[in-house]
């Protein structure tokens, strides 16, 4: 099932979004992932990890989690984002179709140390 | 005719915001004996900030509030753009830091003052205490032939203006002729301007959308704390510079952290912009200035 970008659909305790290599669809999946997942910490005001690393063209989930408030995961040279919320797993497929290092950021304002709150993705060959 | 402000006046208000007058803004034509008028934009005081970008963080507002009042001709009106004050967890303290700002712009001669939040003052409680201290966090107003829109993109920390609010805008627009001169305020930028620095509003391109069919309109923001001129077809968008500290141009650092303090050339990446027009054809030019008096 295709949805628009940026469409979200909740699975049981997750939020999975696909996001094709051209970056042009997302897709809602329910069944457990066989690719990789790179857990990544959402706190005020840090992504732990600060840094991924991945391989252009290779799927990856990125699974969020939140330990304070709503955070808002966006990776805009991507077009992509999703809501982070406490409690609750936010999983993100992701196949980079570009190298390059990118920036991520919090886009929902959560406290005075926001503006810091970003991370660097990698993208290699 | 009143006297108009000259390049003194304008030196006085290096590095403190923006002056606009009527006759440069499209679709503004002044009738014969008509005064022009102008008005100041101020944006992101940050009072309550501190740290080495500005060391001085208490003067700063106050220079500005004297460098407006000691203009031989004063503006009609003075727009405060947003980020009034910097941002705290504290909802005790985020009430101390507004009250304090309104204490200090109480000295402006100038009464007739406008205000509009930014992320600092209002994403953390949807602009519970902005309003408390300032009213309306989005609203319009006419002055002397001119329609005036201010937009709140900062009250919903998703950086969103929201479906109710560009309802209330359509339904502004309708009242409004094809060719009235048309002024948006908002804090963020309406277009993508940086997303990665979080520089955008998320439906800013409906508000454009919205605002497109109207031939006479021009949009003034803050957010970046520098200057910026950005074009969406016939809509120009100018950004105005901070009130505390300067930030990078977008993409030219590795994060959006402020410039850092230079004492041997205070206020350096700071100034401000004079706009006028050829008001025949509708066309702004827009004339910059250094912070320094060369």
């Amino acid at each position: 099932m295709i949805f628009g970008k940026k469409t979200l659909r909740i699975v049981a305790a997750a939020t999975v979004v696909t996001i094709g290599s051209l970056g042009a669809y997302v897709a809602a999946q329910s069944a457990e992932p066989k690719e990789k997942v790179i857990k990544i910490t959402a706190k005020k005001f840090n992504y732990i990890p600060g840094e991924v690393k991945l391989k252009k063209g290779v799927p990856v989930i990125l699974e969020f989690r939140s330990q304070d408030v709503l955070m808002g995961f966006n990776l805009p040279d991507f077009n992509v984002r999703a809501d982070i919320v406490p409690g609750k797993a936010t999983r993100l497929r992701l196949t980079p179709d570009k190298t390059g290092t990118f920036v991520f950021l919090c886009d929902i304002f959560c406290g005075t140390g926001h503006e810091e709150m970003n991370g660097k993705l990698t993208v290699v060959d | 005719m009143s006297k108009p402000i000259d390049r003194r006046d304008f030196l006085k208000l290096a590095g403190l915001g923006g002056v606009v007058f009527a006759s440069g803004l499209p679709g503004v034509t002044l009738g014969a004996g008509q005064d022009d008028f102008y008005f100041v934009q101020l944006s992101d005081a940050h009072w309550g900030f501190e740290g080495p970008p500005n060391p001085d963080a208490k003067g700063t507002l106050k220079k500005a509030v004297a460098a407006v009042n000691s203009l031989e001709r004063q503006p009609d009106f003075i727009m405060f753009t947003g980020d009034l004050t910097h941002t705290t967890d504290n909802p005790v303290e985020r009430r101390k830091r507004l009250s304090e700002f309104k204490e200090i712009v109480k000295d402006l001669k100038v009464k007739t003052v406008r205000y509009m939040p930014g992320e600092h003052d209002a994403s953390l409680d949807n602009g519970k205490a902005f309003q408390e201290f300032f009213g309306a966090t989005h609203y319009t107003f006419d002055h002397k032939g001119v329609h005036f829109i201010v937009l709140d993109n900062v009250s919903d920390p998703r950086a969103s203006i929201g479906d109710e609010q560009l309802g209330w805008l359509a339904a502004d627009l309708k009242q409004q002729k094809n060719d009235a001169p048309i002024v948006v305020f908002t804090h963020r930028p309406l277009f993508d301007l940086y997303p990665q620095w979080d520089w955008a509003t998320k439906d800013g391109a409906k508000a454009v959308d919205m605002l497109m069919p109207y031939k006479n309109v021009t949009v003034f923001y803050g957010h970046i704390h520098q200057e910026h001129h950005h074009m969406t077809g016939h809509i120009a968008h100018h950004a105005a510079k901070g009130l505390m500290f300067p930030l990078p141009e977008a993409g030219k650092a590795p994060t959006r952290a402020p410039l850092p303090w230079d004492p041997a050339q205070p206020y350096k990446g700071l100034g401000f912009r004079e706009v006028d027009a050829d008001t025949k054809a509708a066309d702004n030019k827009i004339t910059e200035f250094p912070v320094v008096k060369a």
